[in-house]
């Protein structure tokens, strides 16, 4: 995982409730086996309407999508997260977003900052009204920082660790495979086993 | 002080527990389909790494898998790569499969339970967020993302962050006709698409007490639908006469055993819930959704709501975004809205018993004109169980088609899609924009009401079916 530190960059602000994970990336998408290439799958079925904000020529080349609450929802799909990241962005910010969807967020550096909805509003007000304003997503300092806005997020401390340095959970799992070992040996012999029963 | 049932599962899991860290969890099952899987065996690869525990993996094919013509090659070669790539990492890595054409073959959430691996006090991963399903069975059941996918192949294990827990109460008996689907709906509509957020659901009460595993698995199923980190259901007789004599269920000393254990799970009397929801059981009537969202539903016998009558700003805009994309107009009463299509099957509905209720629904009449219906059950299993009651004759007679297993309509990601436009009464679990198909529109139902509507081609409910019904053919 790429670390994350800070992110400054340009804002595209999604007046929408209930974003699910289906509007994010179709199922047909999907079929894909790579991580890779889901960039054209984003938001498909709005990017269809020329209207759409991420269709506007001063919207290319943004970086941080300001959403609206629930973000995420539906399935447990990490096409979603990757095909925002294929896409360009670095940050999501949201007064609201589903636990599944935030967990794969995070696990891929991607940064998911909750922020109380009268901040995303104002937000909203700012990139709306001038689609050059930069937002900053700072880790380090926990902070969100735009013209006239400078808020304060939380993030669990060891996530945020993790986020900085870069760390995949995998390898820092298995440093403790001792104490894996360690509750396998004992399980008790009723719990279920996939082998084929003969 | 006393442990709810999700405190208890989680106690018995822990593998670490340091300061400044999320507890880590051992994973007693983790369940495998072709489209979350393969970058996650690609990281294995990359690092070099192996399933650390073969014998609690399992694989089926389920997301992409056609239901017709299953012996001859999969046609979109896309979906085919993918169910080649699950083929192939099973076979590498070791890993228990069951491909289209096996008789295990099945929805994901359908054959865990039916070859009894979910068990009562296990932890239960998926790459699928209907993995809360399994709750059904007082197991700590929850979706994951390939990373997660991948961790858990490498380690068996999981870091998780705390959860909290909320009561839903269900008091009283469902009335004539009301089944767990509609209660599930209601529950939903009634604390929203974020409801659950954060929160592992128990389901308790009379009305939870006396369902079926079958229905309990569909309240269960939709727990994610209320953004639910879980649902769960305390185990009780019903739960043990369910699993006795399954496949993988313990059997002699370990069966005992294993009963005694799964006795001390339910909720201690003394224990608090962080929050709590009561349902009046005898109050519910047939529940569907109008809208795009599980949240945005409605007694059967209501009207298409006027998005004004939100408070809410953003659920009003939601709303009416909602009305739009589903072709409605405000004040129109649910039952007159017609449909171009119904889907019986699912992981929500795609049981035994779901199948039982719509053929006695359909039996001895004829789907309305212009009405296509689609029955795929939930496995082979199912369906063989089906054909044996004569449910495949029943449905294909009154003019529906009779599939092969899998998730078929409930995503489209095989050929069974809406075209756009269309309106479908699926006994499904999602009526997002697009699920069924790009521009198709879903209304989400029990199977009576599946059964119902298809012969009448509008919401309806088997009460509506007067007796002239069934001669107007």
């Amino acid at each position: 995982m790429e670390k994350f530190t800070t992110h400054t960059g340009r804002a595209v602000p999604l007046r929408r409730s209930n974003v699910d994970t289906d509007q994010i990336i179709p199922a047909h998408w999907l079929k894909k086996v790579t991580r890779t290439g889901f960039e054209d799958g984003l938001f498909e079925a709005w990017r269809k309407d020329s209207e759409f904000i991420l269709n506007q020529p001063e919207r290319q080349g943004a970086s941080v999508l300001v959403a609206g609450p629930e973000f995420g929802t539906g399935s447990s799909r990490e096409h979603a997260v990757w095909a925002l990241q294929n896409y360009g962005f670095q940050a999501v910010i949201s007064s609201r977003f589903a636990d599944i969807f935030r967990g794969n967020s995070l696990k891929n550096g991607l940064l998911t900052v909750l922020l109380p909805q009268e901040t995303v509003d104002q937000l909203w007000a700012l990139t709306e009204a001038d689609p050059t304003a930069e937002i900053t997503v700072d880790l380090e300092t926990r902070e969100v920082r735009a013209e006239g806005v400078t808020a304060s997020f939380e993030l669990d401390d060891n996530v945020r660790w993790r986020l900085l340095n870069g760390l995949d959970d995998i390898s820092i799992t298995l440093r403790n495979e001792g104490d894996i070992a360690e509750f396998e040996a004992t399980r008790p012999s009723f719990k279920p086993r996939t082998l084929p029963v003969l | 002080m006393g442990r709810t049932l999700a405190e208890k599962v989680w106690d018995d899991h822990v593998v670490r527990r340091a300061e400044g860290e999320p507890d880590l969890l051992y994973i007693d099952l983790h369940l495998l389909h072709e489209v979350t899987s393969p970058q996650a065996f690609d990281g294995l690869r990359l690092a070099g790494r192996k399933v650390r525990r073969t014998d609690l993996t399992i694989a089926t094919e389920d997301h992409n898998t056609p239901t017709l013509d299953i012996d001859k090659p999969i046609a979109d070669p896309v979906s085919r790569v993918q169910l080649e790539t699950l083929r192939a990492n099973a076979a590498e890595f070791g890993v228990r499969i069951h491909s289209l054409g096996d008789v295990e073959q099945g929805v994901v959430h359908v054959v865990g339970p039916q070859l009894g691996l979910t068990q009562p006090g296990t932890t239960v991963v998926c790459g699928d967020s209907h993995t809360s399903t399994h709750g059904a069975f007082g197991a700590l059941a929850f979706g994951i993302g390939t990373s997660q996918v991948e961790h858990v192949l490498a380690t068996q294990t999981l870091p998780l962050a705390p959860f909290k827990t909320m009561a839903i109460t269900v008091e009283g008996e469902l009335p004539e006709g009301v089944t767990a689907k509609d209660l599930i709906l209601a529950i939903i509509t009634r604390i929203g698409t974020g409801g659950g957020q954060g929160y592992v659901l128990e389901y308790r009460g009379s009305a939870i007490r006396s369902l079926s595993m079958e229905a309990r698995m569909t309240i269960c199923n939709m727990s994610i639908e209320a953004g639910a980190r879980a649902g769960m259901i305390a185990p009780d007789r019903t739960t043990f006469d369910y699993l006795e004599g399954r496949p993988h269920a313990p059997q002699g000393a370990d069966w005992d055993a294993a009963v005694e254990y799964w006795s001390t799970l339910a909720t201690d009397e003394d224990a608090v819930f962080d929050a709590e929801v009561v349902i009046d059981a005898t109050q519910l009537t047939p529940f569907v959704t109008w809208g795009t969202n599980p949240g945005q539903g409605a007694p059967l016998g209501a009207n298409v709501p006027d998005p004004a009558s939100f408070a809410d700003p953003s659920e009003r805009v939601a709303a009416e975004n909602a009305l739009k994309y589903m072709g409605l107009e405000a004040g129109t009463p649910l039952r007159e809205v017609k449909v171009d299509a119904v889907f019986v099957g699912s992981c929500t509905n795609g049981r035994i018993e779901d199948l039982r209720a719509a053929a006695a629904v359909v039996e001895g009449r004829t789907i309305a004109e212009g009405v296509r219906m689609l029955v795929v059950p939930g496995s082979v299993r199912v369906a063989l169980q089906a054909i044996e009651e004569g449910l495949d004759k029943v449905f294909t007679a009154a003019g529906a088609e009779w599939r092969h297993a899998g998730c078929s309509m409930c995503l489209g990601m095989n050929p069974d899609q809406l075209a756009p436009g269309e309106r479908c009464a699926s006994t499904s679990n999602r009526n997002f924009e697009g699920r069924q198909g790009k521009g198709g529109r879903t209304h989400l139902v029990s199977p009576q009401v599946a059964a119902a509507t298809a012969l009448l081609g509008r919401l309806a409910a088997p009460a509506d079916l007067s007796s002239d019904v069934a001669v107007e053919v």
